[in-house]
């Protein structure tokens, strides 16, 4: 009795639906229906925005043609949309992990704040050593507070079944005020006197960027571990039993999965990715750990991982989507002098249309699978 | 697999653009939107509508595109990351722009500073007075406002003013130029009734509208009825000043509109002065000089008109006043013997530090009179 309950439960938490014999077609069918359903929501997002564009008295085709333009119309414009996509595969990543066992984890900014924190505070304190090592110790240092950050969320989930999005944003507030505590107080650098900083982890130390490109070593970073992280959720056995809590948590508790376990597991995972974004703020960009750190990019990835399905292989187009509309942003501001505000709204537009088409999936039996019913 | 889509959108959208833009999009790098002009990049942390620090730069700017053969590109909300690197980047390499005005303070280092070593024909001038000759590089600098005696004279009003002797003061975080404002505010005050204290909130951030409000409330319910701020937006802190029936004093720009009734005045910045003065330099092909700074007496500070409130007197203290910091650049807010709230004297007897002084720059103190702590 319980055997058969776990094993259907079981395969609906995977989601795929037996193929029937001899239906060789459907495999294509159904990576047919991933890709049109999002592509038709993007179009309906974009007919709504042009609605909303003819409203305001600008012209849809000049919008499009400069968010082509200043987005991905160049080289200069594609490395600046790529650059900015970087740190959000990381904190999208602090989202898609624990959203494979049914979590909504909601404080990546705190990781990343802690995390680049730990690193900038490693790095200065070790600056006069081999860069390489101390890139290693700083990239360290920020993975494992950023872990610890939201792995505390994940224990108090899975040990004192408090709600894990409410822990963890309040434990993000809780985090940027230790971090401007700190930055301000005890780890402050003297010289840093209208801008409170902690001390310098040295030029030797920066990340430069990559080779032949203006673009710095966290999109490198960033896309190795979507990629990474697909693979363990898809093809290993441990990612296979994320997805099983995920699906049931009485199941996974009948087959001896340590649910409990996991659960911390993945939650401390995501948090290193985004104490990792973090370490590469600081490494990367500002060279010490200050209030720009807190920039927004463990929210952002919230919206990232959503509009990717918390696929962590989908954060990649997600990313580079969202990158390419804040790189073009400041072109719209200038060119047809529209708030900032105008690239939100197109945001939201696709936001709750990708949303919106969740509910598309499976309802169109041409992609289902085909002879036994 | 995802990316698929993006390819079609891509091409979706290259195919909009096609029909309109031929002639202006392309793919090139080149610079060719306002190539007879004079381009100048305004980059703002905040909205330019924010009757704060952000507007006091933008209608800078509203003066600069009136100049004939200057296009001026203005982006908002920027924030200090690598984003405002690569809206430098863009305004130079997509719209040809030849000089910058990065105003937020975050922005120069590392920000501009790597954005200059890469483009040193594009000169740069940022806001905040941290250049340094034979640190940095030439084709960038900094102009820099000195706004405590402005207020000072906000101080000598809101004392006039207020009945219960009681001032308030919501400010961001306590660093240097915070604090000069603060100690300036209540050394005003004080210059009327040494007995008149004023109470300090850090509200921890620039821009936090909702602790703003609260810190107001807060103030309001302890009897203060003089309000004023050192924050990035000051609109929340006027606009529920004015709701709770008391007075406040502006500061970046001017708030008067938001508080009709309960506005006496405010210290404000002037950009407009020194923005001109760049822009018809670098007209004239003249180099630009580095570093710029001035206050009340060079006109890159200003005070707003008197509101409804201020009484006579009030006005002819602070106009003479005024009048005597305009006319003699080493006139002295900061003045020995002056002890901290803590009861250490921080300037000693016979020692005076004009605005430009050195020392000011490393304020860590509240002056005697301040109720609140640093920290």
């Amino acid at each position: 009795m319980t055997i058969a309950m776990s094993s259907e439960a079981a395969s609906k938490a995977t989601a795929q639906p037996k193929q029937p014999a001899g239906d060789w077609g459907y495999p294509f069918r159904r990576l047919l229906e991933q890709l049109l359903v999002p592509v038709a929501a993007l179009l309906i997002a974009a007919t709504g925005f042009a609605i909303f564009l003819v409203f305001l008295g600008t012209s849809p085709l000049d919008f499009a043609s400069l968010v082509w333009r200043g987005a991905f119309g160049s080289w200069f414009s594609f490395q600046n949309t790529l650059q900015r996509a970087a740190p959000l595969l990381l904190t999208a990543l602090c989202v898609a992990l624990p959203a494979q066992l049914g979590l909504v984890v909601i404080g990546g900014e705190g990781a990343v704040v802690l995390g680049g924190l730990a690193a900038a505070v490693i790095g200065a304190s070790l600056s006069a050593l081999f860069p390489p090592l101390v890139i290693l110790a700083m990239a360290v240092s920020g993975a494992l507070v950023g872990a610890f950050w939201i792995g505390l969320t994940g224990w108090l989930r899975a040990y004192r079944g408090i709600n894990e999005t409410i822990a963890s944003l309040l434990l993000a507030y809780i985090a940027l005020a230790v971090f401007n505590h700190l930055v301000e107080g005890p780890l402050r650098d003297p010289a840093s006197l209208n801008k409170p900083s902690t001390l310098p982890i040295g030029e030797a130390n920066m990340l430069g960027s990559l080779p032949g490109m203006n673009i710095h070593p966290g999109l490198v970073l960033g896309l190795v571990a979507c990629i990474g992280f697909w693979i363990v959720i898809q093809r290993t056995s441990f990612g296979f039993a994320w997805r099983v809590t995920g699906g049931n948590l009485r199941t996974a508790l009948l087959q001896g999965l340590p649910a409990n376990r996991l659960i911390v597991i993945a939650c401390a995972l995501g948090g290193a990715c985004a104490g990792l974004a973090g370490m590469i703020e600081v490494a990367a960009v500002h060279g010490s750990a200050n209030a720009s750190l807190a920039a927004g990019y463990g929210y952002a990835g919230i919206l990232i991982a959503f509009l990717a399905r918390q696929s962590p292989l989908g954060a990649i187009p997600m990313a580079i989507l969202l990158g390419g509309i804040s790189a073009a942003g400041g072109l719209v501001q200038r060119r047809l002098g529209l708030p900032d505000a105008t690239v939100l709204v197109l945001q939201g537009f696709i936001f709750v249309s990708i949303l919106a088409s969740e509910t598309i999936y499976g309802r169109f039996r041409w992609f289902q699978p085909r002879g036994t019913a | 697999m995802r990316d698929q889509h993006l390819v079609s959108r891509r091409t979706l959208l290259q195919g909009m653009a096609a029909g309109t833009a031929v002639a202006t999009t392309g793919l090139g790098t080149s610079r060719p939107a306002f190539a007879k002009d004079l381009v100048v990049g305004f980059i703002y942390v905040g909205p330019k509508d924010d009757y704060g620090y952000n507007q006091a730069h933008a209608e800078g700017a509203t003066i600069i595109k009136k100049i004939p053969g200057v296009t001026v590109l203005e982006e908002e909300k920027v924030p200090e990351t690598l984003d405002v690197q690569k809206t430098m980047e863009s305004m130079i390499e997509l719209d040809g722009a030849s000089l910058i005005f990065p105003t937020s303070f975050g922005y120069f280092d590392p920000h501009m500073l790597k954005v200059a070593a890469k483009y040193p024909d594009v000169q740069f001038r940022h806001c905040g007075g941290l250049w340094t000759e034979g640190k940095h590089p030439k084709n960038t600098g900094s102009y820099f406002g000195y706004i405590g005696r402005a207020q000072y004279l906000s101080g000598i009003v809101a004392a006039h003013t207020s009945k219960t002797k009681k001032l308030g003061f919501i400010a961001a975080k306590p660093i240097p130029q915070v604090l000069i404002n603060v100690n300036s505010f209540a050394l005003g005050a004080k210059s009327v009734d040494p007995t008149i204290t004023t109470q300090v909130i850090f509200t921890g951030d620039w821009s936090l509208p909702v602790k703003e409000a609260e810190a107001t409330n807060s103030l309001a319910d302890q009897g203060v009825d003089v309000i004023t701020c050192h924050v990035d937006g000051p609109k929340v802190i006027m606009e529920t000043a004015e709701r709770r029936g008391i007075f406040c004093t502006g500061y970046h720009a001017d708030q008067s509109k938001l508080a009709p009734k309960g506005y006496l005045t405010g210290a404000e910045w002037n950009w407009s002065k020194v923005y001109e003065a760049f822009v018809t330099e670098a007209q004239a092909g003249k180099p630009l000089p580095n570093f710029v700074r001035g206050g009340l007496s060079d006109g890159f500070v200003k005070t707003s008109a008197y509101g409804p409130a201020v009484s006579e007197e009030a006005r002819k203290q602070a106009d003479s006043v005024k009048a005597e910091m305009i006319k003699s650049p080493d006139y002295a807010v900061f003045k020995g013997p002056l002890k901290s709230n803590i009861g250490k004297e921080v300037i000693p007897a016979g020692k005076s530090y004009p605005e430009t002084a050195i020392e000011l720059e490393s304020t860590d103190y509240l002056v005697e009179g301040i109720i609140g702590a640093i920290g």
